[in-house]
């Protein structure tokens, strides 16, 4: 984009290259944003159904499309309220560097082959460390809000976030070693069909994808590990006294930095942009339309893995900040350390033949799983007594019982 | 420096001095970490322009999410009281501003008058990326240069890298993003040199005894900070 | 502005870092603001050890590596100076440097 700037408009070097870093921010914000209303929705419906209930069904048609719009219009009208003892200076700085935190992940996050807002070698690792500078927005938050609550939740929450960095940066660096770069773009290039993806390559890797995950929603203070803003707990943790715009800052941040751990776990271990079939097929005919296409393969990848957190948060109860540490210390980051060394003696030991034989071994079985899986669940669906299928509207499960008895 | 962004030092400078100002001015020892987070992300952005993306990756890792967040634990679990500050006299002061005005200009003056010889460097335009594919490309094209990160990994094996190291997979078209101008290479002829050893140090001795160094202070640091409150203690 | 003026810029940012720390290091009566000191002048250190690593083909990768030894040792010293921070607040029940008249406890 910068040379058709600077060559078709002519427009000097220093002009083009500010316009095209505009153009990328710009586009990133949007696309952060607008994940982030469509989770919101998402989270809810999702929630409802695990709860045997229904969701947003009101704002905007059937399914509540525009329940987020209307959370948003009811948050930016919201009296912008900061307690008296609170710090305002750092009360009101936390939000942003949360957000900045979570969103600056993104410029080395590639979307497809070659679009990446800036390529850096050092991709992986440098998606890392802005994120955790995120951190430091939760403690100004806990802090600054001269509550006690918040004070505790922002502390435990600090805790947990600088903790489960570690076993996640040494699960990371498993597919890298795998790939020998940690350029996001190279690692998932190499996972062009469905058995090289990374998380089939080794059971090292195979073992560090599960662990990765693990550790990135207690990362993002995703449940089970979100003690510090548990309502029944802590009020509402370090965000207790944020009301309005900035509470909802911290949540783009949340939604934000679930996306950007989503899209690592899929460009390092799913294989990125690749649907796992025929890719030189694809990159030889279909030109501009590959790198679309494999912008919404990544998106609907990543979009899986966060629904998949939402999924375990609305299943699975909350663990106390003493199992949550001692998970990280005890359990997980042993592992990552194993996993370290067993995927590098398995670079180094193993003959080629054997790790080709078991990616595409342990690629047929996950798929035959998957398909096992997908058939059991759409098999065990009950007919409904007057003989239709049920659909997103009917109650099922108890509701059902309920008006069966009528 | 000839990079377009090039310009993008100043604001970065102004954070910086304005951030290490102010954090020698304020009271508030809260406010005090802030005000070093933005001086450490300053740095960071400065390395980080520099060239030396690792260094500035590194920089955010540890600096401010491990250190900076280990020291406002340390505030929090050595506080007195809500917003508490520990105050010093206008005396101090004004010998503080003194000296520190006097120090720093000390500093530029030696700075601003030494005659900084820096060796001439191939010009750092940046060329296109040639193909490995084609050896009569590589051989008359100058030799390409690598990102940081990759002659770091080199130089702490030992390794002199003046050739783009292959991939593990075999791949034979190296991604743009792993080759970066500004590393000059001082091959004369302009062929690309096989890697061999260098003839200064390599880095990796120093790399294991800091992470014995570490685990050592790991140890003694959960050692000396271990709870034995004095019994009757009113503060 | 010709390379070595730039050189000079980056200098003089590492220079008024150290000049910072070394006032916080004096002026400050909290221990971790003295600790936050120490942080400011390494990074002070750095940035000159960065700057020259660019600038000079020569010094390029050493000067990078020196950073990031300075980082991790830096990393190192702020937790033992935090635990001893710690052990001197658990015996006086404050940080306050002015206190830590007396050779004992």
């Amino acid at each position: 984009m910068t040379d058709f700037l600077k060559n078709t408009l002519g427009l000097s070097p220093a002009v083009a290259d500010a316009l095209v870093v505009f153009i990328a921010v710009n586009i990133l914000v949007a696309f952060v944003a607008g994940s982030a209303i469509f989770f919101i929705w998402l989270e809810r419906k999702v929630c409802g159904r695990i709860q045997d209930r229904l969701g947003p069904t009101r704002v905007g048609g059937k399914f509540g499309w525009l329940q987020t719009i209307a959370d948003g219009i009811k948050l930016l009208v919201k009296e912008d309220l900061i307690p008296g003892d609170a710090d305002q200076m750092l009360f009101r700085l936390g939000p942003y560097i949360a957000f900045c935190g979570a969103f600056m992940a993104f410029i080395a996050l590639p979307f497809a082959d070659g679009w990446v807002a800036k390529p850096l070698s050092i991709g992986v690792f440098f998606m890392l460390a802005v994120m955790s500078t995120e951190v430091f927005g939760i403690i100004l938050a806990g802090y600054g809000s001269g509550s006690k609550w918040a004070l505790f939740g922002g502390m435990r929450e600090a805790a947990q976030m600088v903790s489960y960095e570690v076993p996640m940066a040494l699960c990371v660096l498993v597919p890298v070693i795998v790939a020998g770069s940690m350029d996001l773009n190279y690692v998932a290039k190499q996972q062009d069909w469905l058995w090289n993806w990374y998380v089939f390559h080794d059971p090292f890797t195979f073992v560090a994808f599960w662990t990765y995950f693990c550790c990135a929603t207690a990362q993002c203070k995703r449940a089970p590990f979100d003690l510090a803003e548990a309502e029944s707990e802590l009020v509402a943790g370090f965000h207790t006294e944020y009301s309005g715009l900035r509470w909802s800052f911290f949540f783009m941040a949340e939604y934000g930095a679930m996306f950007a751990v989503s899209g690592i776990a899929v460009n390092l271990f799913l294989g990125g942009w690749n649907i796992g079939f025929l890719p030189n097929w694809i990159q030889a005919h279909m030109g501009i339309f590959a790198n679309l296409l494999g912008v919404v393969v990544f998106v609907l990848k990543a979009w899986l893995l966060v629904f998949v957190m939402m999924w375990v948060r609305w299943t699975l109860p909350r663990l106390r900040i003493d199992q949550v540490m001692m998970t990280c210390l005890k359990y997980l980051l042993p592992i990552s350390c194993a996993l370290l060394l067993g995927v590098g003696l398995w670079q180094a030991l193993m003959p080629v033949i054997v790790g080709r034989i078991f990616s595409i071994v342990l690629c047929a079985l996950s798929v035959a799983a998957l398909g096992w899986l997908v058939y059991t669940l759409l098999t065990t669906f009950t007919k409904l007594p007057s003989g239709g299928v049920p659909n997103l509207w009917t109650p099922t499960g108890s509701a059902r019982r309920d008006l069966a008895k009528t | 420096m000839d990079s377009p962004y090039s310009l993008l030092f100043w604001p970065l400078a102004a954070l910086i001095a304005v951030s290490a100002i102010a954090m020698v001015v304020t009271q508030n020892i809260v406010r005090a970490a802030t005000w070093l987070l933005f001086t450490l992300a300053g740095v960071a952005g400065i390395f980080f322009l520099l060239g030396a993306d690792f260094v500035g990756a590194t920089q955010l890792l540890v600096y401010v999410g491990g250190t900076l967040v280990l020291v406002v634990f340390g505030v929090m679990l050595t506080a007195q009281g809500p917003f508490i500050s520990m105050k010093i006299g206008a005396g101090e002061w004004a010998i503080a501003a003194t000296v520190g005005i006097g120090f720093f200009s000390v500093l530029a003056y030696a700075l601003i008058n030494f005659n900084l010889e820096i060796p001439s460097t191939p010009t750092q335009a940046t060329a296109p990326a040639p193909s490995l594919t084609d050896p009569q490309q590589a051989a008359a094209k100058p030799p390409r240069s690598l990102a940081p990160s990759i002659v770091l990994g080199t130089a702490l094996l030992g390794f002199e890298s003046a050739t783009p190291v292959e991939p593990l997979t075999g791949v034979q078209n190296v991604p743009a993003s792993l080759v970066s101008p500004g590393v000059p290479n001082a091959t004369p002829s302009g062929l690309p040199r096989p890697p061999r050893l260098r003839t200064r140090m390599a880095y990796l001795l120093p790399f294991e005894i800091v992470s014995v160094h570490l685990l050592v202070v790991l140890i003694g640091a959960a050692y000396l900070a271990r709870s034995k409150r004095r019994r009757g203690v009113t503060p | 502005m010709t390379d070595s003026g730039w050189l000079q810029a980056y200098l003089l940012v590492g220079a008024l870092l150290f000049v910072c720390g070394a006032l916080c290091m004096a002026t400050k009566r909290n221990a971790i603001g003295i600790l936050m000191g120490v942080e400011l002048v390494l990074n002070g250190a750095t940035v000159n050890f960065v700057a020259f690593a660019s600038f000079n083909p020569a010094f390029q990768i050493e000067g990078q590596i020196f950073a990031l030894f300075v980082i991790v040792l830096a990393a190192a010293e702020a937790a033992v100076a935090l635990a001893i921070v710690l052990n001197f607040y658990n015996n006086h029940t404050t940080v306050d440097v002015d206190t830590a008249e007396e050779l004992k406890g």
